[in-house]
């Protein structure tokens, strides 16, 4: 058959970007409702440590860190039957005081079955909401349509 | 452990627009409305009246996904 159609594979580079906006009042309601059950279950040691103060918790950073995980969610993207918890995505502070991800547990096979690179993630809070943007690098093998002579 | 008690959890924490009584059992609560957070509080409280703990192996979409996917999951942990 006379210019059939030949497909390549190669890796290539794309960005993926995850965005999330968090009610901080709905935050601060659910540390009232549940206390500590809400606080370990969604926060790792070291982001409780970053927003306790001396009798109370920084509820706008407690939200903008919830944004954060959503917004690396996004990057993962979980299907339905994926497991995915809460503190295996965990924003860190570097010594600039910029944000950083780690990411532990069920995030990592999912990091890897995406071929995300390193996340970069922003956040931010204001009056009545906090917000988090994630971004990374994704590499997946991509096919592309060789002609009929074989050329790229 | 009966649906109308995970319906009632719901209807006080999941935060639905228009409320769950018009949705199925099988109805994707995600699509009514239910937002991360409020999916957080909806397991907290699911916790704390059944007394039972979702492992992280079971904090995925589908286990919160509707109330006949609660109802099964509850099913599971607590037989």
């Amino acid at each position: 058959m006379a210019g059939a159609l030949r497909c390549g594979r190669r890796w290539g580079d794309s960005l993926r970007v995850g965005t999330d906006l968090v009610q901080i009042a709905e935050v601060a309601a659910a540390v009232a409702r549940w206390g500590d059950a809400y606080l370990r279950r969604v926060f790792a040691a070291d982001e409780l440590a970053a927003c306790r103060r001396a009798a109370d918790w920084d509820i706008a950073s407690l939200a903008a860190r919830f944004a954060a995980k959503e917004a690396v969610m996004k990057l993962l993207r979980p299907d339905a039957a994926s497991a995915l918890a809460w503190t295996d995505i965990v924003v860190q502070r570097e010594r600039s005081g910029a944000p950083a991800i780690r990411l532990s547990g069920l995030a990592l096979p999912l990091a890897r079955r995406a071929g995300l690179g390193p996340v970069a993630v922003s956040l931010s809070h204001d009056g009545d909401y906090a917000c988090a943007t994630a971004i990374a690098n994704c590499r997946s093998l991509t096919t592309y349509p060789e002609n009929e002579k074989g050329k790229k | 452990m009966s649906k109308q008690q995970i319906r009632q959890i719901l209807q006080e924490h999941g935060k639905f627009p228009a409320g769950v009584d018009a949705l199925a059992d099988d109805a994707d609560l995600y699509a009514a409305g239910m937002t991360s957070h409020a999916s957080v509080n909806v397991m907290l409280a699911l916790e704390d009246a059944f007394e039972l703990e979702f492992p992280d192996r079971m904090l995925k979409r589908s286990v919160f996904e509707s109330i006949n996917a609660i109802h099964a999951a509850i099913a599971e942990l607590t037989a």
